[in-house]
């Protein structure tokens, strides 16, 4: 291929993915409340944003459900995955294959089915936030389960018999020899699980209490009324979790390349 | 020996009662619920509803032509990418891929938002091209998870067999056409398993571009605010029997690497 038509077919994906978030990024910090003319530099939504108790609680809730769902998504996938790594190959078969469920079903049919069980026929009240959490564990703990999988499969397995061997009881040799193994898995299957729970609306609209939203509930229900004020807020947001995004990512190339060069410097 | 294994299996113990209680059993009540009535009784009413109804077959065929044509634009899209990021030897290459797998970890319905800003200063009235703004919509949301399987597969290409067949008189399409296409298929049925179905069932995106016409997902909703149990039921059991199919033609092909995405960036 040409360079030019190379170059340029990069460039017009990039320009299709990340223009629309940009120029709204652009305008949140004016006046403006739709995209037109600029009316001058205004920081009244980033005000709005942080000042409104409904908009803060809403995006305080999203985080804590975010964090506790993934976290005991992560303890739940990883003891899965240690359990059916070392289980017959029929028990294993068997938790791999309902662990797949999820992952390639629609969230909108696990949303309902969810639901379905739990609120409509065990009566489980939507206010209590158990269908909502347990809603968000049956998204996210699969992937934590396809993240520890593979390095329990690369694990040196002679090192946790060498452990026994020298006396250390099982629960001793999983804790200081398996986890740390495989705790990269560990990691990548939280923050994976983290992201899930984030993006999610399907299983929340199905399973959370009437007076909670999270930001993607909410912000579908902001777009169909006509407050302008929250609506422009919602840029800031926009533009808030955008550069947390890009500050995330390059903390964590930046490491990544830094352990690379240390291992390569090591070997 | 055998008090030690039985202790490292019986960490599996609590997720597999997790997945039986909250996967499997959610699936026996959808099975229950679409097949009775409000009496209990059994019924198949909610099926042959569904298939003699003009409006929800409508629906399907709406569905099915949206996630056909999202699926195809992502393909024409990202398979060009990916192989130019693929093949590409950039000092910075790691920096321009995150770049193509950043919106996946912003919230979608935010970046929704932000396309529909700018549709609208281009259209005035999105109500004017209700389908191209869901094909539009859908693409912008799941380009992404079509770039990087395909990218995952090309990369781990033997460059070799490219050299072997340019070797043996190949010209530069024939060779792609006959060694890179072939396999990279793997990637690129990930990729479209990983849009088709959301490019279904995802309403919200159709909604939030003002587009009423309903999709397979929107009839759950629908049923979902009817408190209409079992019609929401029998439209779940369908999506299901459609991902089960979709699941036994592609099984074998996909690629076995490419369930933890985004975690595997991170």
């Amino acid at each position: 291929m040409k360079k030019g038509l190379r170059l340029f077919i990069i460039l017009f994906v990039l320009v299709f993915l990340y223009a629309p978030i940009l120029i709204l990024i652009l305008y949140s910090f004016t006046n403006a409340t739709t995209i037109g003319a600029i009316r001058g530099f205004s920081m009244k939504n980033y005000v709005t944003l942080f000042t409104t108790p409904e908009l803060r609680s809403m995006i305080f809730g999203t985080i804590l459900l975010a964090v506790g769902a993934a976290f005991l998504a992560t303890i739940l996938g990883t003891m899965g995955a240690i359990g059916s790594f070392y289980s017959s190959r029929k028990a294993g078969t068997l938790i791999n294959s309902l662990n797949e469920v999820p992952v390639i079903n629609a969230d909108v049919v696990t949303g309902f089915s969810v639901c379905i069980l739990l609120v409509v026929v065990l009566g489980v009240s939507k206010d209590t936030f158990i269908p909502l959490v347990i809603g968000h564990v049956v998204l996210c703990a699969p992937f934590v389960y396809l993240s520890v999988i593979p390095k329990l499969k690369q694990m040196d397995s002679s090192i946790y018999e060498a452990a026994l061997d020298l006396g250390a009881t099982p629960a001793r040799a999983l804790r200081s020899i398996v986890i740390p193994q495989i705790s990269s898995g560990i990691v990548s299957g939280f923050a994976l699980a983290i992201t899930l729970s984030l993006d999610d609306y399907f299983i929340a609209t199905y399973t959370k209490p009437a007076t909670f939203d999270t930001i993607s509930t909410y912000v579908v229900n902001a777009t169909k009324g006509s407050q302008t004020t929250i609506k422009t807020a919602l840029w800031a947001l926009s533009a808030v979790i955008f550069a947390v995004v890009v500050l995330i990512v390059a903390v964590v190339n930046i490491r990544g390349t830094k352990d690379t060069a240390k291992e390569r410097a090591g070997a | 020996m055998h008090v030690l294994k039985f202790s490292r299996k019986s960490l599996g113990i609590p997720y597999a009662v997790f997945l039986v209680l909250f996967v499997a059993l959610p699936l026996l009540v959808l099975l229950y619920y679409a097949f009775t009535n409000g009496q209990g009784h059994f019924t198949v009413a909610n099926l042959t509803g569904f298939f003699t109804d003009p409006n929800t077959l409508g629906t399907l065929c709406y569905s099915l032509a949206v996630a056909f044509v999202t699926t195809l634009v992502c393909l024409l899209l990202a398979y060009p990418a990916a192989y130019i990021l693929a093949t590409s030897h950039l000092k910075r290459k790691q920096v321009l891929i995150l770049l193509f797998i950043m919106p996946m970890w912003i919230n979608f319905s935010l970046r929704i938002t932000a396309l529909k800003e700018l549709l609208t200063v281009f259209e005035g009235n999105l109500a004017r091209f209700p389908f191209t703004n869901a094909v539009v919509g859908m693409t912008y949301d799941f380009l992404p998870f079509m770039i990087l399987p395909i990218y995952n597969t090309l990369s781990r290409l033997d460059g070799s067999l490219i050299e072997a067949a340019k070797d043996l008189g190949a010209n530069d399409v024939s060779a792609f056409l006959k060694i890179t296409l072939p396999l990279s298929v793997p990637g690129i049925v990930s990729g479209v398993s990983m849009v088709f179905l959301p490019a279904m069932t995802n309403y919200v995106v159709l909604d939030m571009l003002y587009n009423s016409t309903y999709i397979m997902g929107s009839l759950i909703g629908s049923y979902f605010s009817a408190y209409n149990w079992h019609g929401g039921s029998m439209i779940a059991l369908i999506l299901l029997a459609i991902i089960i199919l979709f699941t036994l033609l592609t099984r074998g092909m996909e690629d076995d690497n490419q369930n933890a995405v985004g975690g595997a960036l991170l």
